[in-house]
């Protein structure tokens, strides 16, 4: 740990009140009746499984796997050394962060889970809704709160719908799951348009501040980019537009297909007018009813949870000298803060054969010790499987860089090529068909060289493992899909899609290349793009201009396609 | 599952306290597949698979399916990369699972 006297501090993030305790409480006791009712046979495995998953408990290939919701990626630092704790005591001392913000463990015994789930209601986190066909963990901006661009902190909004949406007892049993995602800014960092519903807190003509609602986006077999259903929502009715959404999703989705029963194929079967119809006529209905709407008192009370620290002010806007591998890291993994003095720093679990995503129980108890020393007591997880310290002074950044290197976890690479996502994939997903982590770990050692990084500049590869896309291969600049045939690991490129606010479906480029090929194929699309490019061009503008052709001749040069 | 295999067979499933994974061994289970029976035929394959699947009401294990495997070097393997991640462990964790000799009791 970094110093044992390091004195854990409270942040500005929402806290349990006496019916959330007694909620999640009565929630695990349930849980633990249902596993000892399993465990002696009361409930045979089909009547147990639905249960599990409504906790987030998934029997993987080696183990059980139990994700922990991490709401929005806020974590304290109280948490963060649970799982620490978690990790050392019940697992194999290490967890990972994935692309839904949350946490898992990998090799969680069915018999430990009810103690498991006490420690974690301790520090008023659960598994809830983490899996099974209901509204997920809400994710949200990783700089919420601390970036200037939002209009506001979109972390009380996605607070809200998180309580109106557990257990809600009308979308508990959806045709599918339903991943809803909050953000404030025109600079998309939670993938807005990728999620069943998105909800972006925008201004209007006359300056008022409200919603504007999206859906219908998904990754999976059928990628979508979401349809805007509502430019403009008022403040008050927002609850009452998003239960308008999922209700007609789950009067109107196809339940007899489970490649059909996501609300992006109901809302690109009808057409995204009908499904606009469709919510106002329900809409209208809840408005007339009244029962669904967001008291401005109730939005202030959960707004205050969030308030914004006290920030210290005549602080130095200068980042200090500190040698040119730290100019190198604040270049890639600092950005700008809205109060002077401070930054955003990112710390990228992705050093060069690193596993993406995975912490050991010293990592995280030495994070934690960060959190409360440097960025009062908070930390956030991100969609791309990285850590940020939301609120760090700059004259700080040299002491928080030394002890990230000290941890293997000082990469400058935030946003760069070797900045990778990717699925657990096939060594410890029962759903996949491929390995995603090796390959990601082959890529980043290929492209470990930190001056080819910069030359190449922002480019995001994206792996899955399997067709399920939680590597969100669509929406890579360059995608990876692992795929099997006849046993063996194939692996297809797809190219130019994006999770930003310029969102696209990438494109597959054809046959799969095998577990050793897959890599030269990646480098080779690289060159064709360093020698294409014109000024200024990310890899997605020189793909968007000239097109796949001839990426795709440069891929298959001297490779046995499959 | 079973009628599209061919040729050497075993019986897999997860232990359910632990999900750990379990293979046939006569009438019970043994957690290293070296271990573990190898049905040369289908009927040995199926007549396995029947009896596990009649004793999943134990509350022992769970999941039971029969995967194809081959002799390589006069070792069984698995065929699918799957079976074969599953019999020792994460590829990118070598210090985890079976094949570091992490056996849960």
């Amino acid at each position: 740990m970094l110093n044992t006297l390091v004195k854990a501090v409270a942040p500005n993030m929402y806290r349990y009140d006496e019916f959330d305790a007694q909620f999640v409480g009565e929630r695990v006791n349930q849980f633990a009746g249902q596993v000892a009712r399993r465990l002696s046979g009361e409930l045979t495995e089909d009547q147990f499984k639905p249960l599990r998953l409504m906790n987030g408990l998934y029997l993987q290939l080696h183990a059980y796997m139990l994700r922990i919701a991490v709401p929005y990626g806020t974590l304290s630092s109280k948490q963060m050394r649970k799982l620490a704790h978690i990790a050392r005591t019940y697992d194999k001392n290490f967890g990972h962060f994935t692309t839904r913000t949350n946490l898992q463990f990998n090799w969680i015994k069915l018999v430990d889970v009810p103690k498991i789930l006490r420690e974690l209601a301790d520090v008023e986190m659960h598994c809830i809704q983490t899996s099974g066909n209901c509204v997920r963990n809400v994710t949200s901006d990783q700089f919420a709160g601390a970036t200037d661009e939002e209009i506001e902190d979109p972390r009380p909004l996605a607070e809200i719908i998180r309580q109106w949406s557990s257990l809600h007892p009308e979308f508990v049993f959806l045709a599918r799951k339903f991943k809803i995602a909050v953000g404030a800014t025109e600079t998309d960092r939670a993938a807005l348009q990728w999620h069943d519903m998105a909800v972006q807190i925008v201004k209007n003509a006359q300056g008022r501040v409200g919603y504007k609602v999206m859906a219908g986006g998904g990754m999976g077999r059928t990628p979508y980019i979401a349809h805007v259903m509502s430019e403009f929502v008022e403040r008050e009715d927002i609850l009452a537009y998003l239960e308008a959404v999922l209700r007609v999703y789950n009067q109107d989705s196809r339940r007899d297909n489970i490649h059909k029963q996501r609300i992006k194929i109901l809302i690109n079967a009808i057409g995204p007018e009908e499904m606009r119809r469709r919510v106002q006529r329900e809409f209208e209905e809840l408005k007339r009813m009244g029962t669904l709407q967001l008291p401005r008192e109730e939005l202030d009370r959960i707004t205050a949870y969030f308030a914004a620290p006290k920030f210290e002010p005549g602080l130095s806007d200068i980042i200090p000298d500190a040698g040119p591998d730290f100019a190198d890291w604040v270049k890639t993994n600092v950005h700008k803060h809205k109060a002077p003095g401070y930054a955003i720093a990112t710390i990228t679990l992705k050093t060069p054969g690193q596993v993406p995503g995975d912490a050991t129980s010293e990592q995280m108890d030495t994070i934690a010790d960060l959190m409360d020393q440097f960025s009062l007591g908070e930390v956030r997880v991100t969609h791309e499987q990285n850590l940020v310290l939301p609120h760090v002074r700059k004259r700080d950044l040299p002491a928080i860089y030394a002890k990230l290197r000290e941890l293997d976890f000082a990469s400058p690479n935030a946003g760069l090529i070797t900045d990778i996502i990717a699925c657990p994939g096939l060594d410890y997903c029962d759903l996949a068909n491929a390995r995603s982590i090796p390959i990601a770990q082959k890529l980043a050692k290929r492209f470990e060289n930190l001056t080819r990084q910069h030359q190449i500049g922002e480019l995001k590869i994206k792996i899955s493992g399997c067709i399920n896309a939680c590597g969100h291969h669509h929406a890579g600049h360059i995608g990876i899909l692992g795929v099997d045939k006849k046993g063996v690991e194939f692996y297809q490129l797809v190219l130019g899609g994006s999770g930003a606010e310029d969102a696209s479906v990438g494109t597959i480029m054809g046959p799969g290349f095998g577990e050793h090929e897959i890599a030269d194929a990646v480098e080779r699309v690289v060159d064709v793009y360093l020698a294409e490019r014109k000024d200024g061009e990310r890899f997605l503008d020189t793909y968007r201009r000239i097109g796949m052709e001839k990426f795709k001749a440069a891929a298959y040069q001297g490779a046995a396609a499959a | 599952m079973a009628h599209q295999n061919q040729g050497l067979q075993m019986l897999t499933a997860n232990r359910l306290r632990d999900g750990d994974v379990l293979y046939r061994k006569g009438d019970g289970w043994v957690l290293l597949l070296a271990q573990a029976d190898i049905y040369p035929d289908q009927a040995g394959a199926d007549a396995a698979l029947a009896a596990a699947t009649a004793e999943l009401a134990r509350n022992e294990f769970v999941a039971p399916y029969l995967f194809e495997v081959r002799e390589v070097n006069g070792k069984i393997v698995p065929v699918k990369e799957r079976e074969i991640i599953r019999a020792a462990g994460p590829t990118v964790h070598p210090h985890t699972g079976k094949q570091a000799g992490q056996l849960n009791a």
